[in-house]
C-alpha cells in the first residue's frame, strides 16, 4: 500500500549557487491538493524552487519536510523539464521506463506503455524512436511518462513555454485530467492566461523571495505587494 | 618489382583457391580478435559508464591514467603477458603460454584501455543529456549504468569496432605470447612478418590483402555508425 507524502513543508530553505543567494528563507506549506502556479520575473527562482523541492537541487540552509518515509518520498513524485528529456528509445519504450525502474513486470509495463500512447494520440509512432518527434508531441511523451507512475505529486517547469496553441491547449487538459484526478500540481509558467485558467493558488516569487502566497482569485482580483500588481499589469519588473 | 606482381599474382590465386593455409590463418586471427573484442568491451563498457556516473576522488586522475593506458606499447604488454604465463611465472601451472588463449589475454589487454576510454566518453554525453531525469527518476546507480549503456549502444559499437581494428592489426604481444606457431598460434599480422622474413611474398601479400580489406570494412562502418549516430538515427 503506497503512503501518502504529502502535506510537505519548506523550513528557511536557502539554495546558493556559486556562492550566490538564489532562494532566500523560503517558508511554505504544500497541501494535500490543489494546482499551484509559480510566478515572478525571470531569474526570480522559480525553476531552482521546484528543481528544491524535489531533491534535485541542494539546499544551503531549512529543511524539507514530506510525510512519508524515504523511500516512498522520491517514488511519489514526478518532474517535467522545460525542455523535455527524450530518451534514445522508441516511444513505448520511453513511456515503460518509470514502471521498468521499479520492476513491474515488462509485459505489464508495455500494455500500460501503450495504452498512455493512444491516449495522447501517439498510438501511431509506438515503435518510433523518439527523437523524431515534434517539439509538442516529445513535451506530451515527457509528461505521460511523468504520469504513469500515478504520482501524488507532479512538478512542472515551463512546460509549455516552447510550445503552439494546439500543442499547449493538449499539455493543459492532460494537466487538468491528471489534476482531477487528485494529482497535486506544482508549476510554473511566464503565460499569465495559463496561470488563469488553470491555478487554484498561486506563489509569486522575486529576487529568490517568497513574495506572496495567495489563492488564485485572490491573487488576480487583488493582488497584496506592488511588485506582483506589476508583474500583472506587464510592466517589465527586475 | 617483379617480386611484387609474382607475389601478388600468387596471392590473388591463394585467394580466389580459397587455399586451405591461408583460410586457417585468417579464421584464427577472426577467432582470437573476436573473443578478445567481445571480453575486453564487457569488461571496457562498464568501467566507462562506472566513471562517468560516479563523481569520487581522483577520477580526473583515473581518466587520465586510463587514457595514458591506451598508449601502451604492445610488446611490453606482450613481455608482461610472457613473464605471467611462463614455466616460471605466477600462472606458468595453467600452460597457457604459446596457446591462443594468451594471445587473447594480451589483445585483451591491450584494447580494454581504449574501449573503456572511447565508452567513458560516449556515456558521460549521453549522461549529462540524461542527468536530470534519472535523478527525477530515482534510477539506482545500477539502473543508472544498465541504462546508459544500452541507450549509448551505438557508440560503444564504434568503440568496440575501434578495439577490433587495433587488435586484429596487432604483432609486437601476440608474436611474443603466441609464438607464431603454424597451425597453432600463427594469426594474419604474424604469417605476414614471417613470411616477408622469409621472401615468399605470395602468401604476405595475400594476407595483407585481407588484413587491409577487414581493416577498410571496419572503418566504413565506423564512419557510418557515426553519420547515423549524429543524425539522430540511432
Ligand atoms: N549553477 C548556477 N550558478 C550560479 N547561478 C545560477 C546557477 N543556476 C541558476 N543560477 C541563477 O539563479 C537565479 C534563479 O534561476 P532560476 O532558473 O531558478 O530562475 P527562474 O525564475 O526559473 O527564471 P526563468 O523565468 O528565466 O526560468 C538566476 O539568477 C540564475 O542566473
Ligand atoms: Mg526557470
Amino acid at each position: 500500500m503506497v503512503k501518502a507524502i504529502l502535506p510537505m513543508r519548506l523550513q528557511d530553505i536557502c539554495v546558493t549557487k556559486s556562492k550566490k543567494p538564489i532562494l532566500t528563507d523560503i517558508n511554505l506549506e504544500i497541501g494535500v491538493s490543489g494546482f499551484t502556479i509559480v510566478l515572478g520575473p525571470n531569474g526570480a527562482g522559480k525553476t531552482t524552487l521546484l528543481r528544491t523541492m524535489h531533491g534535485l537541487d541542494r539546499t544551503s540552509a531549512g529543511t524539507i519536510e514530506w510525510l512519508g518515509q524515504n523511500n516512498d518520498i522520491r517514488k511519489r513524485q514526478a518532474f517535467v523539464f522545460q525542455t523535455p528529456i527524450v530518451m534514445r528509445r522508441s516511444v513505448i519504450d520511453n513511456l515503460a521506463y518509470p514502471l521498468l525502474l521499479n520492476n513491474i513486470a515488462k509485459s505489464l509495463a508495455l500494455d500500460m506503455a501503450k495504452k498512455r500512447a493512444i491516449s495522447i494520440g501517439l498510438g501511431q509512432a509506438l515503435e518510433q524512436n523518439a527523437g523524431y518527434l515534434s517539439g509538442g508531441e516529445k513535451q506530451k511523451l515527457a509528461l505521460a511518462r511523468a504520469l504513469i507512475i500515478n504520482p501524488e505529486i507532479l512538478f512542472l517547469d515551463e512546460p509549455t513555454t516552447n510550445l503552439d496553441g494546439a500543442a499547449t491547449r493538449e499539455i493543459e487538459d492532460m494537466l487538468l485530467k491528471a489534476f482531477n484526478n487528485g494529482t497535486r500540481v506544482i508549476m510554473t509558467t511566464h503565460d499569465i492566461g495559463q496561470a488563469r485558467r488553470l491555478a487554484t493558488d498561486i506563489l509569486f516569487i522575486y529576487r529568490g523571495r517568497l513574495h506572496e502566497t495567495s489563492s488564485a482569485t485572490a491573487f488576480f482580483e487583488n493582488s497584496k505587494t506592488p511588485e506582483s500588481r506589476a508583474f500583472l499589469n506587464g510592466d517589465i519588473v527586475e | 618489382m617483379n617480386d611484387i606482381w609474382l607475389g601478388l599474382l600468387n596471392a590473388v590465386r591463394l585467394l580466389v583457391s580459397l587455399d586451405a593455409d591461408l583460410f586457417e590463418i585468417v579464421l584464427r586471427s577472426l577467432q582470437v580478435t573476436i573473443t578478445a573484442v567481445i571480453i575486453a568491451s564487457l569488461i571496457g563498457f562498464p568501467i566507462g559508464a562506472w566513471l562517468a556516473v560516479n563523481r569520487f576522488r581522483h577520477r580526473r586522475l583515473a581518466i587520465a591514467l586510463l587514457n595514458a593506458l591506451m598508449g601502451l606499447p604492445p610488446v611490453v604488454v606482450g613481455l608482461f603477458v610472457y613473464l605471467l604465463l611462463s614455466r616460471s611465472g605466477p600462472f606458468g601451472v595453467l600452460n597457457l603460454l604459446f596457446t591462443p588463449t594468451a594471445m587473447i589475454i594480451a589483445q585483451v589487454i591491450i584494447i580494454t584501455p581504449l574501449i573503456a576510454s572511447i565508452s567513458h566518453q560516449a556515456i558521460r554525453d549521453l549522461w549529462s543529456e540524461y542527468h536530470d531525469l534519472l535523478i527525477s527518476l530515482h534510477a539506482t546507480k545500477w539502473q543508472r549504468m544498465k541504462t546508459l549503456i544500452w541507450d549509448a549502444r551505438r557508440s560503444l559499437l564504434t568503440a568496440t569496432l575501434a578495439g577490433f581494428g587495433r587488435a586484429i592489426g596487432e604483432v609486437g604481444a601476440i608474436m611474443i605470447v603466441g609464438g607464431n606457431i603454424d597451425h597453432l598460434t600463427r594469426v594474419l599480422t604474424t604469417a605476414i612478418t614471417l613470411e616477408t622474413g622469409k621472401g615468399d611474398f605470395a602468401l604476405a601479400i595475400g594476407l595483407g590483402i585481407i588484413l587491409v580489406g577487414l581493416a577498410i570494412i571496419i572503418n566504413l562502418a565506423i564512419h557510418i555508425i557515426s553519420k547515423t549516430e549524429r543524425a539522430g538515427t540511432w
